[in-house]
This record gives C-alpha cells, structure tokens and sequence, in this order.
C-alpha cells in the first residue's frame, strides 16, 4: 500500500529525498545523519543546502516504514550519534524505486529528445 | 504495507504515549557541533560557524515538531486536546450543559424509541433467510367483488408444478384444546401444509419439522411446538420428541421444537406467537374431496425459485392462469375473471400500522430538529458569551478552521452524550416503555434495544451535532476582532449574522412545534369522536369469557358434532351462569361475533348465494356472518328494526333462519324487504351447500365489526341451528370481572372438564383494546407536541432574553428619556409576537402538507378542520406571549442609571 503524497510542503523533494537516503546509506554503510546530509548537499548541491533538519522527520519516517534502522554509536569525534543502516526492505525498496525512476527519466527524456520534424 | 507499518508503530507510539524529543534534540545537537567543526576548518571565527551551522540545521522548534508529528498521531491528539478542553468548558457552566443534554437526550432517545419499533415492524417484519423471496399468493375474483378467495387443492398443485415456486403451504391459524395436561388449555395452533417450514427456511432446534414431499393425506400426526409452550407446559423437556399429545382429542405425536428465536409469521402478535404446528395434506378425510371448485379459505405462502423478481414470477403466473382459464373453463367461468395476484410476504403483515408508523417517525423527527434547533439555539447564546474568548484566541494566532473544529467538538461532545443519555434512559426504561406499545402491533415480541439501537442513537447525535454545531461555530468564530476585542464583555451589539441566524432559528421552532400540535389535534379529535361514536349496541357491564370446544379431525368421534348435541351443553353452561351472583343475563355467540373483538381474524367473509338472483353468477358475493344465541340481541341492546329475533323453538329441526343487518338490507336487497327471502351458504370448509335459509329479521346497524364504519354488511344465524367450535359466553350485570373467569371455569368444567376457559375480557377493555393502536399513536403525537411546544416556548424564552440583554442600553436611554415604562414592555412584547408570527405563518403552511398527507389516519374530522388550526394558533401565540412576557417584565423595569453605568 502507497502512502498518500504527504502534505508536507515538497512533495517531490521529499519523495527525491528519501529515495537520496536510501542511496547514500546503500552506497556508504551506515552513516549518522550529519553525515548523510553532507553526503546529499556535496552530490545534489542545494537540496539540502539549508534546512537540513527535515532530515530528521523523514529518517523517523523511513525508520517507521522499515526501510532503514537505526542505533546510538560514537561519532569520529567520540561522541554519542545516532547511526542509520540501511535494511532489506529499504534495499529493496531502493531497486524498485531506482528502476521506476529510471523509467520514468528515460520516458521524459525521450520526449525532450523529439523535435517537430521527427514526428510523422 | 509499509504505510501500515508506520500507522501502527505511530499508533502505539501515540497510546503509550512514548516521545522521541530527546532524541532529536541529541541528534540536532550533534549535527550541529559536527556542522560548526567543519565550519571552523574551512576557516570562520567560532562566531560565525555556529551562527552559519544554526541557519543550515533550520529553525529548531518547526524541526522538533515534524518530528514529534512523524512520531505520532498529531490529528488524533489535538481532537483529544480539544475533547478536553471541551469537557472542562462543560463543568464550567453546568447549568448549560445539563440543559442542552436533557434537550438532546429527549431527542435522541425519542427518535431512537420509535426507531427500534420502526426496525422491528417495518424493516425487518420477516426474520427468515431471504425474505425478498417470499410472497403470499392471493386468489381473486374481481369480476364478482370477491378478494382473497383461497385456493383449491388442485390449483395448489398447479403452482407447486409451475416452476415459479420452491415451495408452497397452505396454513390456517387457530387454537386447538391441548387435553390431558392439569388444566385444559387453548394453544395458538396453525394448520400447515408440510413445506410450510420449508418455504420460511426455518429448523428445529431439537427433532425436525416437516418432510416438505410429505404425501400423507389428512393430517399426518406430527405437530412441531414452539420453544415457549416446551418451556411452558413440558418443562423443557429433552425427551419431548415422540411424546403423544391430545389436541382436539386427536393424538398427535412430537417430532421437533422450534429454537427460542422462531417467530411464526402473521399480522398479529398472536399469530406470530403460534405454539404449534400441524401439517396436513388438506385432501383426503377429514377434508373434501380435491375438487378445483372447492377452494379453501386459507392462506397461501410460497417461496419464489431464487433470483425470480415477484414481477416475473406473476407474469409466468398469469400466462399459468390464462391456460388453466381454457383448460377448465367450467370450473373458472369468464365473468368471475380469476386471478392470482402475488404480494411480498412482508407487505402483507404489516398491513395497516404502516401509516401510523411513519406518522410517529414524522413526529418524532420533528421533535428532534427542534431539540436540536434548541441546543444550536443554547450554543449561539453562549456564542455571544465566549466572544472575548474566541476574539483573543485569534488575536494570539488560532486559525479559524481550528476554532470552528474546537467548538465543533465542544457541541458534538454535547450532541454525543445527550444521545447516549437518551439511550441509557431508554435501555433502562424498555420494560416500562413496551407496555404502552399496543399489542395488537404485529412484531411487538421482536422491538428489542440493542447495539444497533445504540449505532442508531450515536449515528443521529453525531450527524445531528455537525449539522447543528456547524452554524453556530461558524458564527461564533467569524468575528471583527477589533470591534470584539473592544465591545465584548461590556455587553455588546453582538453580531446581526448572530441575532438573525437566532431568530431563524426561533421561528424554525415554533413552526415545527404549530405542525406537530395540528397534527396532534387532528388524531385528539379523531380519536375522541371514534371513542364518542354511536355504538349501537350497549357494551357497558358486559363480560365474554372465551372457550372452545374439540374439533376431532374425525367428525365422527365429535361429541359436539350437531347443534342438537352442542345444545345441551349450551343450555346448561348458559343456565349455570345466571346461577353465579351478579349476573343478570347471559347469551353465547360463536368467536367471531365478539364486538370489536380480536375473533376478527377467524372472521371469513361466507360467499352468499341468494334465491333467484344464483343465475346471474355462480360466484356469489361474501358476507361477515356470526353464529348466536337468541338472547345475543338483547343483552348487547341491539334494536330490531322489522321481523323477527331468534326464538328458543328454532331448533336444528326447524327451518333454518337469518338475521340480518340494514346494511346488508341495503346492499343485498335494496328498495325490497328482506324479510322472507331465502339465501344459501357454503358450510365450513366448503363441504356442502347447505339448505336454504330464510331471513326473518333486520336489526339496526350497530359498529361491532370497526368504531369508524357501522356500515358494514352482517349476517347473524342461530347457534341452535349451526353449530360453532369457538365460543364466548356473555354475562351481564353487576359482577366482579376479576372474580368471574374463576367462576365461569368451575361453571364450564362441571359440565365437561376438557374444556378450556380463557381471555375473559369486559367488553369495554375489548372496545378499548381495538383503538389501542389510534390511541398509542394519538398518545405518542400529543405527548411529542407539548414537548415541542415546550421546547418552544423555552426558544423564544431564550431569544427574547438575549434580545432584551442586547437592548439594555437602548432601553434605558428610552426610559431615561422619559418613555413610558408601558411602552417598553410592548416593544419587547412586539418582538416575540412577531417571531410567533411568522412561525405560525411557515407552520401553517407546513401543518396544510401534513394533515393533507395523514388524512388516511383521521375519522370524523377534516384534515383542514378550521377551528384546530385556530385554536392552535392562538395556543402557540399564546405560549409565545407568555415566554416573551418574563423578558419583557424585566426589560420595563430596568433601571436606567444601573444600566447605564453598567455599560
């Protein structure tokens, strides 16, 4: 079951955004959530770039969701962090997604690649 | 799944009431401190990298929010803040809310009351497995007037071939003596065929029911009983199975028992309380020979094939009708036009309380809006109050669309426990509150209140509440701030949107309140001129103890077979009953002639034939007959008009002879004298022709068949000539009605002790019982329209006060000024009679519709009976006068320097 688009305020940033989470917690191992915002900001540039709090709400929401987990560690600088893994549910989640994304961009694409004379 | 997932961890993170603040504001914190370090290496004082890793993160307190909103379920907490909030608002003014209960708990309960009869008679009269599919079968004969004619054996087996039908039955209610037990008893019985179980769908609980393919002929023996007469009269026995019984001395044996949840169906509460069932073949002995004439006049029930609609299964049974019409034209002669006409079994049994049905559910509807345009009333009132409240509440940053859900809430909470109060009150009074309910309605054992009557109530408080809560939450929350803030709590002008919405609501009121007393006026009349009616015979004194003698299925075993021999014990239960003390007169009469007595069900019309008029159609009109003793004339004080009564010397031997009634004088015989023809009727089960019978006598109309009509056609014959099986002994005098059916039965068994005695009533309370419907609903209308009134006249009460409160200021400028202190109270006295005004105005219009619709329900009385809408009128002017009087007394002596300085 689909979740409604959350009337949170950027929809699609939001969607983008949890589909970023996953990513970066696949590609980079667990990571505390400074780090995945960086890790965002320095790949998307201004997604992220202020507000980086909002992170929080959806790392609870994807954690509510099952899609990631999440425990207390120590940070590089020896302090208590929260630390986020991703799960087998999120990966999958993450395949599916990335696959539709995927589709959806190649469909766009396609249609920005037409030009009139092209048409029949 | 995923979206379940995170709605249950929500869900239980909500009830357990578990926050995760602490750990956002340590991860917040991390973040930042992680975000100045970074800041820092790329060179920033410590100033500015705090500052900057501030500005990054976002404001923290709109972070912790989304956050704890992730966390939980914020929509459900603020309900619960507001639910709060709303139950502390309700203890701070307790005089209101218990008043806005009450108002809401009289509605709701109302409403709920007449529901749960509603439910039970009208939207579920058959508690059967798919009852679309079943129907009663009904032979007609228009072409002769003749209705509902029954149906021969042959025609039976017509249409359990044709394909239409699972099953058809016959079934014939009754009572049967039940002998052998300490005390004779008459048992509520019906005479079944054996699908009869099998067309309702209905098993034992203990055996079994009828083999439906049962071909025996007669009766086949077997009798099913009820679970009540088990418990009743055997104990609950579980060896029941197999025991004989004696009904009507034929020994019959049982093999099965209906679950405590079976109730038969039929038109009345007694036939829906059968306790038991015979089947038989209704061909063979006892029964005549199966001949396609020989109709019997019985009921009909089948069960349609499944998915056949009623208007299929009639058009396959017409074109049935139309061949068998050329197959036996002999037998279905052309002008009789025979039909057969199919009716929802459930149309059937609810019959004529319908209307009087839906007339109390208007009513009590009616009652409910106004108990809720009171309450909106209540809440608008206390809207001018809370002005401040709600104007600082804006000023601070509440959104509109928050105020009107809180206030919302505030009056759903209101709605909600008036209607559950309503409830409680009514669950605990059900057992008080059935007694009024007739018992002549058909499903009176099934009115049950149970979770769906509560689903009912909530379901009607809650839309009730958004309806009625809405507007005043509307108005109370749209406000000009500035205005408000300054005025309010000094006593204000208030908003006109307010005073008006208040107003509309007032008139609203007292219109409804005008169409309910019409309504109640109009069935008070009726009611009193059916009560007040010319009966035409005296029923004052009389009792009729009831009795009934065995009807063995082999005549010849039937000791009361002639009217010779029933005669003697006639004469000699009649002779020992002017024996007892008190009792100055006595007759007997069969059942059916029971004045306005419940003996209208064995009432079947008898086809009449009349001498020299047989030629012109071989079906006859019908005709009501009674069987009665000589002196049944005289004790009831009916009048003879020309011939002759009865007389001891008509005796089965001498030539058979009528009395009949003006009216059937003049349907029957119009412009002649009937006195000397000779008519012919069929014997009881259409056995035989029986000999000629000459009328001797017309007696004047008397309205012993219904209080509304005397008009309706009678024949009476001699119980010394024809023999009836169902009887009821007369008394008149000065006698003790609780002491007599003791006496009666002593009288009865001394002569044979296997007969029952039972139902001994006066006649009064028989007169009484057959208005019981008229007068629950006459009952239920009035007591409904005082309410309204009442609920009325506190509106305008209200209105006028606050109207008053409004106007101080003006009214004591006025006075100051030197107006008279008379002309204020006219002034105030103006503005509620101007409400009244238009109410009755809009009333009069609505009450026009309604009477014109519930003219069905009225006797006597016109539905646009001038003097009632006066008199109604006025009384509403007159209770709103009254109401605006207490406001206006204030008002005239309001003292102007008090006023004015208050303000």
């Amino acid at each position: 079951m689909k979740e409604k688009p959350g009337k949170e305020k950027p929809d699609v940033l939001q969607g983008t955004l949890a589909l970023m989470v996953l990513k970066t917690l696949d590609v980079l191992g667990p990571q505390h959530g400074y780090g995945i915002a960086r890790r965002i900001e320095q790949i998307s540039g201004d997604v992220l770039a202020v507000n980086q709090g909002t992170l929080y709400p959806l790392l609870l929401k994807l954690e509510n969701e099952g899609s990631i987990a999440s425990e207390w560690g120590a940070s590089e600088n020896n302090r208590r962090a929260r630390f986020y893994r991703i799960t087998a549910a999120g990966r999958k989640q993450l395949q599916e997604e990335t696959h539709d994304w995927e589709q959806s961009a190649a469909i766009i694409a396609r249609f920005f690649e037409v030009r009139a004379e092209d048409l029949p | 799944m995923r979206f379940l997932r995170r709605l249950f961890i929500r869900l239980s993170n909500f009830a357990s009431g578990r926050r995760a603040d602490q750990r956002v504001r340590e991860e917040m914190a991390e973040h930042m401190a992680l975000q100045t370090e970074e800041n820092l290496r790329a060179g920033m004082s410590s100033a500015e990298a705090r500052r900057q890793a501030v500005l990054k993160l976002g404001a923290p307190e709109a972070i912790r929010e989304s956050h704890h909103a992730e966390q939980s379920l914020p929509f459900v907490e603020n309900l619960l803040q507001d639910l709060r909030y709303a139950v502390r608002m309700l203890l701070r003014s307790p005089g209101f809310a218990f008043i806005a209960i009450a108002t809401m708990a009289l509605g709701v309960g109302a409403t709920t009351a007449i529901y749960s009869v509603i439910d039970a008679t009208l939207l579920h009269p058959l508690p059967y497995p798919h009852p679309s599919e079943l129907v009663k079968v009904e032979a007609n004969l228009p072409g002769v007037g003749a209705h509902d004619v029954g149906i021969s054996i042959p025609e039976l087996r017509d249409l359990q071939s044709s394909g239409v039908f699972q099953y058809v039955s016959l079934c014939f209610f009754g009572t049967n003596n039940l002998t052998g037990t300490a005390q004779p008893t008459s048992v509520v019985s019906k005479s079944v065929s054996p699908s009869y179980f099998a067309v309702l769908g209905a098993n034992a609980q203990l055996g079994r029911t009828f083999d439906p393919h049962d071909p025996t002929p007669g009766f086949n023996l077997e009798v099913v009983i009820s679970d009540g007469i088990w418990k009743r009269a055997f104990g609950a026995d579980p060896h029941i199975l197999g025991r004989s019984l004696r009904l009507d001395n034929d020994v019959f044996h049982v093999v099965g028992v209906m679950p405590a949840s079976f109730r038969d169906q039929g038109r009345n509460s007694d036939e829906r309380s059968t306790d038991m069932w015979a089947a038989a073949g209704f061909f063979g002995d006892p029964a005549p020979p199966p001949m396609r004439g020989t109709r019997f006049p019985f009921e009909t029930i089948a069960r349609l094939e499944p998915g056949l609609s009623p208007e299929a299964a009639q058009g396959r049974l017409d074109a049935l009708v139309a061949s068998l019409k050329k197959q036996y034209p002999a037998d279905y002669p052309p002008q009789a036009a025979w039909t057969i006409h199919l009716t929802p079994l459930a149309e059937t049994l609810v019959g004529n309380v319908r209307q009087s049905l839906i007339l109390l559910f208007g009513a009590v509807g009616l009652v409910l809006l106004i108990s809720c345009v009171n309450v909106a009333n209540l809440l608008l009132a206390r809207a001018s109050a809370r002005g401040r409240e709600m104007g600082v509440r804006q000023a601070l940053g509440a959104a509109r669309m928050r105020l009107i859900r809180q206030l919302l809430t505030e009056s759903l909470l209101l709605f909600v426990l008036g209607g559950i109060t309503g409830f409680a009150v009514l669950f605990c009074a059900r057992k008080f509150l059935l007694q009024f309910v007739p018992e002549s309605l058909p499903s009176l054992n099934d009115i049950s209140i149970s979770w769906g009557m509560l689903a009912f109530a909530i379901v009607v408080s809650v839309a009730a509440g958004t309806i009625f809560g809405l507007a005043p939450a509307w108005v109370t929350s749209r406000l000009d701030l500035t205005a408000t803030l300054r005025q309010e709590g000094r006593g204000s002008h208030g908003s006109r949107q307010r005073s008006r919405l208040r107003h509309i609501l007032v008139i609203g009121e007292l219109a409804l309140s005008l169409v309910l007393m019409v309504a109640a006026s109009l069935l008070l009349r009726s009611f009193w001129d059916l009560f007040k009616v010319q009966l035409g015979f005296n029923p004052s004194r009389v009792m009729a103890v009831e009795t009934s003698l065995p009807n063995p299925n082999d005549p010849k075993t039937d000791i009361y077979h002639t009217a010779t021999q029933e005669a003697v014990l006639l004469r000699e239960v009649l002779r020992r009953n002017r024996t007892i003390p008190g009792v100055e007169e006595t007759a007997v009469s069969d059942r059916a002639a029971i004045p306005l007595g419940h003996g209208q069900n064995d009432r079947r019309a008898a086809p009449l034939f009349r001498e020299g008029q047989e030629v012109q159609s071989s079906q006859p009109p019908l005709i009501d007959t009674s069987i009665v003793s000589p002196e049944y004339f005289h004790l009831l004080g009916m009048t003879l008009v020309r011939g002759r009564l009865f007389v001891d010397q008509d005796v089965e031997d001498t030539p058979l002879i009528a009395v009949i009634n003006q009216a059937a004088a003049r349907t029957y015989w119009p412009n002649q004298d009937p006195v000397g023809k000779r008519v012919r009727m069929l014997g009881r089960l259409g056995r035989q022709r029986q000999d000629w019978t000459a009328i001797v006598g017309v007696i004047a109309d008397a309205r012993t068949e219904s209080l509304a009509d005397a008009g309706i056609p009678q024949m009476y014959l001699d119980i010394y000539q024809r023999p009836a099986k169902f009887l009821a002994f007369y008394l008149r005098g000065q006698v003790d009605p609780a002491a007599i059916p003791a006496q009666v039965r002593t009288q009865i068994q001394s002569v044979d002790a296997e007969l029952p005695v039972f139902r001994a009533e006066t006649l009064d309370d028989v007169l009484s019982s057959s208005l019981s419907v008229r007068r629950f609903s006459m009952e239920m209308v009035a007591l409904f329209a005082a309410t309204a009134l009442l609920l009325a006249g506190l509106g305008i009460y209200g209105t006028i006060s606050y109207l008053v409160n409004e106007q101080s200021r003006e009214i004591a400028i006025r006075l100051a000024l030197g107006a008279p202190r008379r002309n204020i109270l006219k002034m105030v006295l103006r503005q509620g009679l101007a409400l009244a005004g238009i109410g009755a105005g809009v009333g009069l219009v609505g009450a026009v519709i309604v009477s014109h619709l519930m003219a069905g329900l009225l006797y006597g009385v016109s539905p646009y009976d001038l003097s009632i809408f006066a008199g109604v009128t006025a009384v509403l002017t007159a209770v709103a006068i009254a109401a605006s009087y207490v406001p206006a007394l204030r008002a005239m002596r309001l003292d102007p320097l008090v006023a004015l300085r208050y303000e």
